[in-house]
């Protein structure tokens, strides 16, 4: 608040209000009121007051950033038992710039810290070469152990017995010293935790997002599996083992989305038809799903920009295509009220509607949205479904496409009355 | 004829250990190396003892004390579980499955042995 700004570098300046309000032409009152932050002020008074106060204007009027605040109020709602005084939170930057700052600063730390361990945790917890390693050695050294003491407590072992065992000691040491470097070797290669660590997910999404989307390698009539090992090779060294399985799988989808639907002829179609999902699915034969796929991996230059979403029936977002203007959560919490979502409930049944993300101006998207099962059903597993969601931009043809306003997630989504909301926003109180 | 001891296990060394031990302390003990097949063995078996590794190729050692417990004919087997994995939640994980007794790799032959005499009742 300006009021108190201005209060704020007066006193640090050692000035009596009735010194200021003199210098600058107005009343000590009149001041006083202002620094109450009950009049506002704006122009000359402002201009006439910073001079006096020595300072920029513009620290008086705009006061602490807007990405200060932000900190503050997602510090403050992380914890909320506290009982942070939220709705003084531009009164607490204000006065105390530096404060705001370092607890800013701090929560912004702590949040980076806090995933750090969530991904160091879960990549140790399921990496499945570390605990291949593991199993690995433990079993060496159980035989060892269970052999050598049979060596050592039987008395009188029969000749032919003691060299079985010998043997075998020799067999599982060499086991144990592979599999000792192997680990080594592993975990000297492991990132390096002062790095920024990704998850596997992240990893998979940046080596995709790195091609645009769109794998040339993939795309010719002769293309295999084998295109997809090369590819993975080749950012061996990048890619930790976890993410090179997820990119594997994500490649042997696209590959064959790819033989299903092929380059030239869905180029052909849309260049014949537009980019009406309903008319290419007629025409190609393909079922939505793979169809927003294989948009989705078209070169941008040839159609514009298309966004994909792909979540699976738990709402965890297993793939994420990017769309300016529609912000997505990493892996789960995206507001419930993404048509996403709703096609879960209704598999085979497509919505069409135009998106407006709250807090995020006055940009609309159009959102094409389709459920389907991946799986084969049977009576040991019900199929498994995942929904897909395309991302256009907001066309004219979409015009008669219901509006909805969505959120990205609910902790930073200020849609008030929300019936789908989980939990209390932290920007409630309006940005 | 000593009691049955039927091993589950894929580690060829550890089963040639275990079975020295068990055979030099008077059990009859036959072994069996992979999940797949394992619940076929023991109903055929009929062992009076079953020592069960948690990590076997086919099916987990979890999964196949699941089918024990609750397979009428050889439900009530005791069954001394083997495992690299000492968490907590793999204990809790072997506990709820039924398991009679459970111990964590490396183990030493005298405690394994010992386990083996207080589960069978002579």
């Amino acid at each position: 608040m300006i009021g108190t700004r201005i209060r704020e570098r007066r006193v640090l300046g050692g000035i009596r209000q009735s010194d200021l309000a003199r210098q600058a032409g107005i009343s000590p009152s009149y001041l006083n009121l202002i620094e109450h932050n009950k009049r506002r002020i704006g122009g000359k008074t402002l201009l006439k007051l910073a001079e006096v106060l020595n300072v920029e204007p513009a620290l008086l009027s705009e006061g602490a950033e807007a990405t200060l605040i932000a900190g503050l109020r997602e510090a403050a709602g992380e914890q909320d038992d506290i009982g942070a005084e939220v709705s003084r939170i531009e009164e607490f930057a204000g006065r105390f710039p530096g404060w705001a700052k370092l607890l800013a600063d701090l929560y912004r730390r702590t949040e980076s810290l806090e995933s750090t361990i969530e991904t160091l945790t879960d990549r140790l917890a399921h990496d499945p070469y570390l605990a291949d390693s593991l199993h690995e050695v433990i079993s060496a050294v159980t035989a060892i152990r269970a052999t050598s003491s049979i060596l050592v407590e039987t008395e009188a072992l029969e000749p032919e017995w003691q060299n079985r065992f010998h043997r075998n000691i020799n067999e599982d040491s060499s086991r144990l010293t592979e599999g000792a470097q192997s680990l080594v070797r592993y975990l000297e290669g492991a990132p390096n935790t002062d790095a920024e660590i990704k998850s596997p997910q992240d990893e998979m999404h940046a080596f995709l997002a790195e091609r645009g989307f769109h794998v040339p390698e993939l795309e010719r009539d002769m293309a295999g599996p084998r295109d997809i090992a090369r590819l993975i090779e080749g950012e061996g060294a990048e890619l930790s083992s976890p993410a090179q399985s997820l990119a594997r799988d994500a490649l042997l989808r696209y590959l064959a989305d790819a033989r299903s639907l092929p380059l030239e002829p869905l180029l052909g179609w849309i260049k014949s038809v537009g980019l009406h999902p309903d008319r290419l699915a007629q025409a190609s034969g393909v079922d939505l799903a793979t169809l927003f796929r294989r948009l989705a991996a078209l070169p941008e230059d040839a159609v514009g920009p298309v966004g994909l979403v792909i979540c699976d029936a738990s709402g965890s977002l297993v793939f994420r295509k990017p769309f300016e203007g529609f912000a997505m959560p990493r892996i789960a919490g995206a507001c419930t009220l993404w048509p996403l979502f709703q096609v879960l409930a209704q598999p085979q049944s497509p919505l069409r509607m135009r998106l407006k993300q709250v807090g995020r101006g006055t940009d609309t998207v159009e959102a094409l949205a389709v459920s389907a099962p991946v799986t084969a059903p049977s009576f040991a597993r019900p199929a498994l479904m995942q929904a897909h969601m395309l991302l256009l931009p907001d066309r004219p043809e979409a015009a008669d496409a219901p509006m909805r306003e969505v959120g990205v997630n609910c902790r930073i989504c200020s849609l008030a009355d929300c019936p789908a909301r989980r939990e209390p926003s932290i920007i409630s109180d309006g940005f | 004829m000593g009691k049955k001891v039927l091993l589950i296990e894929d580690e060829p060394n550890i089963i040639e250990a275990v079975s020295f031990i068990l055979s030099r302390d008077g059990w009859e003990v036959k072994t069996h190396s992979n999940g797949h097949d394992a619940m076929e063995v023991v109903r055929l078996r009929a062992p009076d003892l079953i020592i069960l590794d948690a990590m076997l190729p086919g099916k987990s050692g979890f999964d196949i004390l699941t089918e024990i417990r609750s397979d009428a004919a050889v439900g009530e087997t005791p069954v001394l579980m083997l495992t690299a994995r000492g968490q907590s939640k793999d204990r809790e994980m072997a506990e709820r499955a039924g398991v009679s007794q459970y111990m964590t790799k490396p183990f030493s032959n005298a405690d394994v042995l010992a386990a083996v005499r207080a589960l069978v009742t002579p």
